[in-house]
């Protein structure tokens, strides 16, 4: 095989290794993640999911909209109930986006780092 | 060196962006709080920008605009709500239209800046906080976007290098 091609696979495991850890971490608070875990594998309202914590309907639906507003899960009316469901392409879409926000800071930095420097010479 | 690390954090929509500087902490402020510094580097080289107002004071706000390639301004405002001189800035930024005033529909970023001296260098945390994935989305497609691609393609052209053997 060839080399560069190789090498190339490696970069491409590692940046796919890069983005899982990635997006485990965007699932750092164990409620958030209690909730993802169970709306990947069953059918859930707010309620519902509400009746499985120790704590108020109220802060349940908290953490469900702090998630929904990061494009974690949707949400979908349904009578009187509302179904979350996973939104695992808007977690992806999120960090893809912070990633490219990060590039304006790194040549903001650079080019602050230019603007100190010519008092140098 | 001057980028050391940042944080991505998609589920609070932050960013937390770490870089540090061969230059005193009081000098590196000053590179926010002059306006003609700070248009500098705020905006990419292809879209300069230009600051009209900037009052560096808790509750003070700034306008500015960065000018397009074709000559096409984009308008921008600053609110600083919290200033602890010369380690701290907390300010809310967003865009506007053409008069300055700002744009509703597109929201603000909420922003803190601290500086700190560590090792004999100044180290200047940022951390960014959007309010949606679509805002976020919005501001990166509106003037800033050519900075990015430029960046971009820095990657590429890292990636497409040929392996050594």
């Amino acid at each position: 095989m060839d080399a560069g091609v190789s090498y190339n696979q490696m970069v491409v495991d590692q940046v796919e290794d890069a983005r899982l850890d990635r997006l485990f971490q965007a699932f750092a608070d164990a409620t958030r993640r209690d909730i993802l875990a169970r709306v990947i594998t069953g059918e859930y309202s707010v309620s519902g999911l509400a009746a499985h914590y120790a704590m108020s309907f109220a802060a349940v639906q908290k953490h469900v909209a702090v998630m929904e507003r990061a494009s974690l899960v949707t949400k979908e009316k349904r009578g009187r109930e509302q179904i979350v469901r996973p939104d695992l392409e808007g977690v992806e879409k999120a960090r893809r986006l912070l990633e490219e926000y990060e590039l304006i800071w790194r040549q903001r930095a650079d080019r602050i780092a230019d603007i100190l420097a010519e008092e140098k010479e | 060196m001057t980028f050391i690390s940042s944080h991505q954090d998609p589920e609070a929509l932050s960013l937390t962006f770490v870089a540090e500087f061969d230059a005193s902490v009081e000098r590196v402020w000053q590179v926010w709080e002059d306006p003609r510094q700070l248009e500098r580097w705020w905006g990419p080289p292809t879209y300069p920008a230009t600051f009209q107002r900037h009052e560096f004071m808790p509750g003070g706000s700034a306008n500015y605009y960065m000018t397009s390639p074709e000559g096409e301004k984009f308008h921008g405002w600053w609110k600083i709500t919290a200033i602890d001189a010369p380690r701290r800035l907390e300010y809310d930024d967003g865009f506007a239209d053409e008069n300055g005033v700002p744009d509703d529909k597109m929201g603000a970023t909420h922003s803190v800046m601290t500086l700190e001296t560590v090792e004999g260098r100044t180290r200047m945390t940022t951390v960014t906080v959007f309010e949606s994935a679509e805002q976020l989305q919005q501001m990166l497609e509106m003037g800033m976007e050519e900075g990015v691609r430029e960046g971009m393609g820095q990657i590429d052209a890292l990636l497409a290098e040929p392996a050594r053997a």
